[in-house]
């Protein structure tokens, strides 16, 4: 804590501040603004009710009319205070508005209907988080399936990609055969193909093993990625020769040296390419949107997209599955972040 | 206990041959010390010994059985690698006990097999820890006792000792040694420090460039070099060598060098045409101070090193050094008195071959 303190006030100037301390911290305020600013307003705009979103001007935080239940009426009324006039300061809760004027009742004497001109008032705004933004997620929308679908995804498709490019780093940084750096080459060269120009052949592939309409049409044609396999090889050869030497001399098969060996000692790089493939697969937009059509095998990234329907867009909703969306990829972040850093610079990708 | 046969075994990378058809016995628990000059094929020839290396002609017999194409785990050796390669995400005793469990021996005998081990190299108090968190010996000492739990035929040493400070390699050679004789199991050493060598070797291997240049017991090599190279290797500080032109002086051979005169030898002359180039040999501490009416010489002196129980004395023209017994006191530019012993001198052909002595140079 004491550290976090010390790196927060850190200067340059002793005693006062040096014009390069305004400047760093000018510098580092517009960057958190920039980062942190559009995901603050994304956050606390998840809270606010539909109304409260088309509110204009905005406010920052989830502000809402606040309502109050008047003796005699079946639905709470909103509260507005008078701002001119006899009533000048009192608290009135809107029965009706009729043109210009409104009837007004006073919460605490509800049979006497006062008529105040509409521009006299104000409304009386109060803090409120509309977390039924998040309940009703679950009742109204598959947000359940869609959640389980993306989770499902990105967890196979993240292990089988580790599993698979750990398997052939192994093989291209460990062994020597004729050939293994045209091999390599070739893997890498694949990167400079985009996507989108093998959106139609995959699909064919896809359609003719019947993975249409399924997870593993979104989880198999991405798990061999050129980048993991270089990630992971660069790493592996940082892993000295002797030790898989040793390895063979200690009766362990090839399997073994991988998978007791070779694998334990890849950890950070492992990590790293985790924390990629988490988030390229959560994120993933696209090819998910080709190979799944029907609604209950949407990822989350699907089912916001369906959101936004040709006339209305429930905007509440919206923004409250969006943060759920972002919460998962966080997570994973903050928990491997550690080896992050470390991964890639000792992976030799920067 | 085994022995060991390696036959015309030739290594080539790529069409470069590293190690050209090298012959070598090794008897049942014998120690055996390769050494040679960095790049000479000592490392390469032990791991082809332990199968980690193809060989690329020749055989290699185990117990008399040829085990070219036998994977090194079946051949029933155990090495210890210059980096000792320990696993450094295991604790010191799954470090040990790896080997036996790959083997899928029953739980109970690993323990007792790792225990027993790590007893013996005084290990016990470590069985937890990372590799990490030991000092270099400690370190050296797992990978020794990872060698010792397999039990095998054989040990092989890559450089074990090249990472340790003077003081730790003194007192690890002194464990090695100890452990070949309570163990009694052959040992391969490869080293390029012929200390190592002379302490610790039953036969000394001198390799260089793919090639053995002698084999033979320490003093053997010491006594009677075979070579110039083996000669210039062994022993330190090195021997001095002085070039001329043969002469024949009563039956054995006098070496004539340009600015110092003729210096008598015993070594025979037979083969050695008048005029071609010779070389004289004579190991620093075999020269002696003062004058004797044989071989005499005066050089100036350039340098002196005192390290109290004994002086080394340095002469730039010719290069020259003299290592005595005691404290010699000695001023830089001084004019000393020194004899070259007949029965010490070695002297080799223009092709760097020893020339047979009468005396073959036993300790006097």
């Amino acid at each position: 804590m004491t550290r976090l303190l010390a790196m927060l006030t850190a200067r340059r100037g002793r005693g006062h501040l040096h014009w390069t301390d305004w400047a760093s911290y000018l510098h580092l305020l517009i960057g958190l603004l920039l980062m942190f600013g559009p995901v603050l307003w994304l956050v606390l705009s998840s809270f606010k009710s539909e109304a409260g979103l088309v509110e204009f001007p905005p406010r920052l935080l989830p502000y809402e009319q606040a309502r109050v239940s008047v003796e005699g009426y079946q639905q709470p009324l909103a509260l507005f205070r008078i701002t001119a006039g006899d009533m000048k300061g009192r608290e009135l809760a809107e029965v009706r508005r009729i043109g210009l004027q409104a009837q007004m009742v006073d919460p605490a004497n509800p049979r006497e209907i006062i008529r105040i001109p509409a521009q006299d008032r104000e409304r009386v705004m109060r803090l409120h988080f509309a977390l039924e933004n998040y309940g009703d997620l679950t009742g109204r929308f598959a947000f359940g399936t869609y959640l389980w679908n993306s989770v499902f995804i990105t967890a196979m498709a993240t292990l089988i990609t580790l599993l698979v490019n750990s398997m052939a780093a192994f093989a291209l940084s460990k062994y020597r055969f004729s050939g293994r750096d045209a091999v390599f080459v070739t893997i890498l060269a694949t990167l400079m193909i985009p996507p989108t120009i093998i959106l139609v052949p995959n699909f064919f592939i896809a359609s003719a093993l019947g993975l249409v309409n399924s997870p593993w049409g979104v989880i198999w044609p991405g798990v061999a990625t050129p980048t993991g396999v270089f990630l992971l090889r660069q790493y592996m050869l940082t892993i000295p020769d002797e030790l898989i030497d040793a390895a063979r001399m200690d009766h362990a098969s090839e399997w073994r040296i991988y998978w007791r060996i070779v694998l334990p000692l890849s950890a950070p790089a492992l990590a790293v390419l985790a924390i990629f493939s988490v988030m390229w697969r959560w994120n993933e937009f696209l090819w998910p949107m080709i190979v799944l059509n029907r609604s209950e095998t949407f990822t989350l990234q699907l089912a916001l997209n369906s959101f936004q329907g040709e006339l209305t867009t429930s905007w509440n909703y919206l923004l409250a599955m969006t943060v759920l969306t972002l919460l998962p990829v966080t997570a994973i972040f903050l928990l491997l972040q550690r080896y992050i850093t470390q991964g890639i610079a000792s992976a030799g990708v920067k | 206990m085994a022995t060991l046969q390696l036959r015309r075994v030739v290594k080539r990378f790529h069409e470069t041959a590293v190690i050209h058809g090298v012959d070598l016995e090794a008897a049942e628990g014998e120690f055996v010390v390769f050494v040679g000059p960095s790049g000479c094929g000592k490392s390469t020839l032990l791991r082809m010994i332990c199968g980690l290396e193809e060989v690329s002609e020749g055989d290699i017999l185990i117990d008399g059985v040829r085990v070219n194409e036998v994977p090194p785990a079946r051949r029933g050796l155990a090495m210890v690698f210059q980096s000792y390669a320990l696993y450094p995400h295991m604790s010191v005793y799954q470090n040990l006990s790896f080997g036996l469990e790959n083997l899928r021996l029953p739980r109970a005998e690993i323990d007792a097999k790792v225990r027993e081990a790590a007893r013996m190299l005084r290990l016990d108090q470590f069985l937890e820890r990372r590799p990490t968190a030991l000092s270099g010996g400690q370190r050296q000492r797992v990978a020794i006792g990872r060698a010792i739990v397999r039990e095998p035929r054989i040990f092989l040493f890559d450089e074990p000792l090249s990472n340790l400070d003077a003081e730790l390699r003194v007192q690890m050679r002194g464990e090695i040694a100890q452990l070949h004789h309570r163990l009694g199991t052959n040992m391969i050493y490869v080293t390029h420090d012929q200390v190592e060598a002379m302490t610790m070797a039953d036969k000394i291997v001198v390799l260089r460039a793919g090639r053995i240049e002698q084999v033979g017991a320490p003093l053997e090599l010491y006594n009677a070099p075979a070579n110039q190279f083996v000669a210039g290797f062994i022993g330190s500080p090195r021997m001095n060598f002085l070039e001329g032109t043969p002469t024949a002086v009563d039956g054995s051979i006098g070496v004539v060098v340009e600015g110092i005169g003729t210096i008598r030898t015993d070594a025979s002359g037979e083969g050695v045409t008048e005029g071609a180039r010779v070389t004289l040999g004579i190991r620093p501490e075999h020269v002696a101070l003062g004058r004797c009416g044989c071989n005499d010489v005066s050089f100036d002196v350039a340098q002196s090193e005192q390290l109290g129980n004994t002086t080394t004395l340095f002469f730039a023209s010719p290069g020259f050094a003299v290592q005595v017994a005691g404290q010699v006191p000695a001023r830089r530019g001084e004019a000393m008195s020194l004899n070259l012993p007949p029965d010490r001198c070695h002297v080799f052909d223009a092709d760097g071959k020893a020339l047979p002595r009468q005396s073959k140079g036993a300790a006097a």
